[in-house]
């Protein structure tokens, strides 16, 4: 006994340095789980307060950008709409609209993003939207010109988006020309550059060919812009690893929108029947 | 001033500098300082080490809450607290009964820069590689490492003497 007390009066900063140095470990290895990341992170109430307050004042600095960036988007959505008014307008006689069979897929929630990280390898964001606003975990984060990550915690006011420049991301994407479809994965080096992996050999590909989502999972649409091929795998390794370079530049974002799949639970429960 | 007021202001002007200013920097793209390490250097001297493990924890994993990253700052900065006593035995030969006479402005500098380096590069070491978090891409490890210690270390250097020249 006299020698356990003895033991602790020697060691007793020691102790208590590994003591907290486990936690931190441990508070580590969770924010790397995509699944149990909920204690630290930018998404409570006070943090996401502060950074909400500090976007408000250094927003204005980028209003003209954001300014552009909308009136853009209003005019392919406008274009677009005007493609639709036509299409119904010349067969207006003959369709007649069945609500049941119009079912809509997808519903939008805009946001802010608060809080912005690239330079890590795992990165990032927080956003101004919660709980309270519908923003639930595994929801997809995208703007007017391509994707941007999944929410992976959301609390009451703020939400925290796991980034697409994360090491632990991946997403179903596609070539837009063949439909051949990939994963999408970042190696952690530049934030312009992100990997696409897994593309079967016989597909036709070029540098300058568009990639999109591919709606292979329930949480992106598919057609959501990604990026363009810049490097092609040459060598015979055996993930075919192809460079992309980002439509979005990560290190500038402002509004964003955050997407609720609104099929996600029936599609789900239809994947994981048991096979008899 | 007193003591604990100067700490507390110090902990808070550190923690903001670093959220809001330190951290935006991106110099050349990736680069940053972490000048909140300076609140390390500043603590005094003491023979029991509970209050600076826990308050540069507290401090570290502040900045971890902000920056969405786990534990890691809490780690390196409590490693660098924990190691600040030996270094301090190594490089200035001190006894713990001149702990409460130390003061970092009236040492040689040839000394203080040494000490300064040593704990920055350590702590970076630490930061770096757990951000990493693979055995690949250990040379970024190295580079961040070199180019942030180097930032760090001209940005407390000048701070420490825009602050003291006055006495």
């Amino acid at each position: 006994m006299q020698q356990i007390i003895y033991f602790f009066q020697k060691f007793k900063y020691f102790l208590f340095y590994l003591l907290l140095a486990f936690i931190a470990i441990a508070l580590t290895l969770n924010n790397l789980n995509f699944h149990k990341s909920k204690y630290v992170n930018s998404a409570n109430s006070i943090t996401g307060g502060l950074y909400s307050k500090s976007s408000n004042i250094s927003e204005y600095f980028s209003l003209k950008s954001e300014n552009e960036l909308l009136s853009i988007e209003n005019t392919k959505l406008r274009n677009q709409l005007q493609k639709y008014k036509s299409i119904n307008d010349s067969v207006i006689e003959k369709v007649i609209i069945d609500s049941s069979n119009f079912q809509q897929k997808y519903s939008f929630i805009n946001a802010k993003i608060i809080k912005n990280d690239f330079t890590n390898p795992f990165n990032f964001i927080t956003i101004n939207r919660g709980k309270n606003n519908g923003v639930k975990h595994e929801m997809a984060v995208i703007n007017s010109k391509g994707i941007i990550g999944i929410t992976d915690n959301s609390k009451n006011k703020y939400a925290r988006v796991q980034s697409i420049l994360n090491k632990n991301s991946k997403i179903n994407a596609r070539l837009k020309n063949s439909f051949y479809f990939g994963t999408l994965t970042w190696d952690g080096k530049d934030y312009k550059i992100v990997q696409l992996l897994d593309i079967p050999r016989q597909a036709p590909i070029k540098v300058g060919d568009t990639i999109e989502t591919g709606g292979k999972s329930t949480i992106f649409p598919e057609g959501i812009p990604i990026g363009t091929i810049t490097k092609i795998n040459i060598g015979n390794t055996a993930d075919n690893k192809i460079d992309i370079k980002l439509f979005n530049d990560m290190s500038n974002l402002g509004y964003v929108y955050v997407i609720k799949s609104l099929d996600k639970i029936e599609i789900k429960s239809l994947e994981n029947l048991v096979d008899e | 001033m007193n003591k604990t007021v100067y700490l507390i202001l110090l902990f808070v002007f550190l923690l903001f500098l670093q959220i809001f200013v330190l951290n935006n920097i991106n110099f050349l793209g990736y680069i940053n300082p972490f000048l909140y390490i300076a609140f390390v250097f500043y603590f005094p001297l003491k023979e029991n080490k509970f209050p600076i493990l826990f308050f540069s924890f507290l401090l570290g994993l502040i900045i971890d809450f902000f920056s969405d990253s786990g534990g890691i700052h809490a780690l390196s900065i409590i490693t660098i607290a924990y190691l600040r006593l030996f270094f301090v035995r190594v490089f200035f030969k001190k006894l713990p009964s001149d702990y409460s006479f130390f003061n970092l402005q009236t040492e040689a500098f040839g000394k203080v820069f040494n000490y300064i380096v040593t704990l920055t590069i350590i702590h970076h070491f630490i930061l770096f590689a757990f951000i990493n978090f693979s055995f690949q891409n250990f040379t970024s490890v190295l580079t961040n490492t070199l180019f942030s210690s180097v930032f760090t270390l001209v940005l407390f250097f000048l701070a420490n003497y825009i602050f003291t020249k006055e006495q």
